[in-house]
């Protein structure tokens, strides 16, 4: 997965995305900006799982779920690439 | 301790459409109807599951009715039967006062098993077998007739029973509305329905009472109402002017829209509909303006099913599954699907969840459970994230879907009604196989596999 565009995004505290090449701006919700973080710290898909299931109270089959869910968001948005 | 949970959302920030309306972003929730809880409802009969509220059958029924006297004081608003012929729906009408308005042979036989006399059924539609009239004839029931084989038809049975069936003559015409129906009955403009009235009366074998119309179908412009009544009155004129007969009644057929929002209708159901008395000032307009009815009193019949009965059905559905698509969205897979809820074709139905959702909303498609690409009861619209065993609540769902639902795949569900009182009675049972196959017949050779 090419996370080079992911990288290059602003995040702010409260879930406000920037993207610096385009201007465009993004929402993203508590758990959204969690994941966001941990991408942009390198974790690694099984990583990022285990560690919503640490920081919130969900079981690991939603959370991997969600997770992707939440993948193919960003690849509509072009924020990742396969 | 950790942390509430809600699923990730990221959604791409934007001025938003222009929209003079206002929409909420907000999602509500509903958990009950009438006061009774939706599990309480689940529990009992199960999911998916149709629930139809008494209490607005009767209110909606009233006011309508009310609205409408207000205006031209002797109208009548019979139960359209095919826009839900539950026995038990139907005989909440009756116990208000509708006669019955019925569309075929079958449906004919479903007012007479409830009690209602022949006098009391308008029997219209394009297709009446020689039976379904014969018994209508003998009965008294008032005939639509719609063309000139039912015509002919009606004559021969009159002479065979050597009775004079009463009988109204079913027009269609421009009112200004599009699309322009033109199926039911003889057209008004062309002098196709003068010259029907010349053979009707030339025959001399039929009692003319009445003229009807049915202009179509979720009508949003209230003056195609005033222009069908002014056209059917300036008709009825003629009549009595060149033959010196006196219609009892004017029937301005149904077409009144509900709150439902059709599926390319850009304003929404409750914004764009007009209200009961927008309908009923444009006939009483027209109404009141005749000579016609000054002099002669007409009855004012309206057919009009929809508007009474689709705001007071629901239906409760479970989520059986989630899909994330390519597109970004969610999927999420119901019990329910096009096979019980066809009007979902029609109308951007509201989809509501039964319980407060913390966190974001995102984009839903809801499909149905059927192996078909088409059974999609909502495209895409905000949502909060469902869970298995989740439930929604589809609403209006009261016309048309408890009697064009489809013995497809799946077996039709319980229906059940809360009654003014906040009883839960089960108002029809879920089918299982013998429904399905009780009809078939298997030949000797085919039943050893």
């Amino acid at each position: 997965m090419n996370t080079n565009q992911l990288m290059t995004l602003a995040v702010n505290k409260n879930g406000f995305i920037f993207d610096p090449e385009n201007g465009v701006s993004y929402t993203v919700n508590e758990t959204g900006l969690f994941i966001l973080q941990k991408m942009q710290d390198g974790l690694q898909n099984g990583e990022i799982i285990s560690a919503l299931c640490s920081e919130f109270d969900v079981e690991k089959d939603q959370a991997r779920s969600d997770y992707e869910h939440f993948l193919a968001m960003l690849k509509a948005l072009s924020l990742v690439e396969d | 301790m950790k942390k509430i949970y809600t699923a990730p959302y990221i959604e791409r920030n934007s001025a938003g459409n222009l929209n003079k309306y206002a929409h909420t972003t907000v999602v509500r929730h509903q958990d009950n109807i009438d006061t009774v809880p939706i599990k309480t409802l689940v529990e009992a009969h199960g999911s998916p599951l149709f629930v139809f509220s008494e209490r607005n059958i009767r209110r909606t029924y009233r006011r309508l009715q009310d609205t409408i006297r207000i205006h031209y004081p002797l109208a009548e608003i019979t139960w359209s039967y095919k826009t839900n012929y539950l026995g038990a729906i139907c005989n909440i009408f009756h116990q208000e006062g509708a006669a019955a308005e019925v569309v075929s042979g079958m449906e004919y036989d479903m007012a007479r098993r409830k009690g209602i006399p022949g006098e009391r059924i308008y029997f219209n539609g394009p297709s009446k077998r020689p039976a379904d009239l014969e018994r209508a004839i003998s009965e008294g029931a008032f005939i639509h007739i719609d063309h000139l084989e039912e015509l002919y038809l009606i004559e021969k049975l009159a002479d065979e029973l050597s009775l004079k069936p009463k009988v109204a003559l079913r027009l269609n015409m421009d009112t200004g509305i599009s699309p322009l129906w033109t199926r039911f009955g003889f057209n008004y403009e062309n002098g196709e329905a003068y010259r029907a009235v010349q053979r009707l009366i030339s025959g001399g074998k039929l009692h003319l009472v009445g003229l009807h119309t049915h202009i179509g179908t979720f009508i949003l412009d209230p003056n195609a109402y005033f222009w069908a009544a002014t056209k059917l009155l300036a008709f009825a004129q003629t009549i009595k002017d060149n033959f010196g007969i006196i219609m009892e009644y004017i029937d301005l057929g149904g077409g009144f829209a509900s709150s439902n929002t059709l599926i390319d209708q850009y304003t929404p159901g409750e914004l764009a509909s007009p209200s009961f008395e927008q309908y009923a000032e444009a006939i009483g307009n027209a109404f009141n303006a005749s000579y016609y009815v000054k002099e002669h009193h007409p009855r004012l019949i309206l057919e009009t099913g929809r508007v009474l009965v689709d705001e007071a059905g629901y239906l409760i559905s479970s989520v059986i599954g989630k899909k994330n698509l390519p597109t970004g969205e969610r999927a999420v897979i119901l019990d329910a699907g096009v096979n019980i809820n066809i009007t979902a074709w029609w109308y951007k139905q509201r989809l509501m969840p039964t319980k407060p959702f913390p966190g974001s909303y995102q984009n839903t498609v809801f499909y149905g459970p059927l192996c078909m690409n088409i059974d999609v009861i909502r495209s895409a619209m905000p949502f909060p994230d469902l869970y298995y065993g989740d439930t929604v609540l589809i609403s209006p769902v009261g016309a048309y879907n408890v009697t064009q639902w489809m013995q497809f795949i799946e077996y039709r569900p319980n229906v059940c009604l809360i009654s003014e009182t906040g009883n839960i009675e089960l108002i029809r049972e879920r089918e299982d196989i013998t429904d399905i196959t009780n009809r078939e017949f298997i030949p000797e050779h085919l039943r050893q596999i």
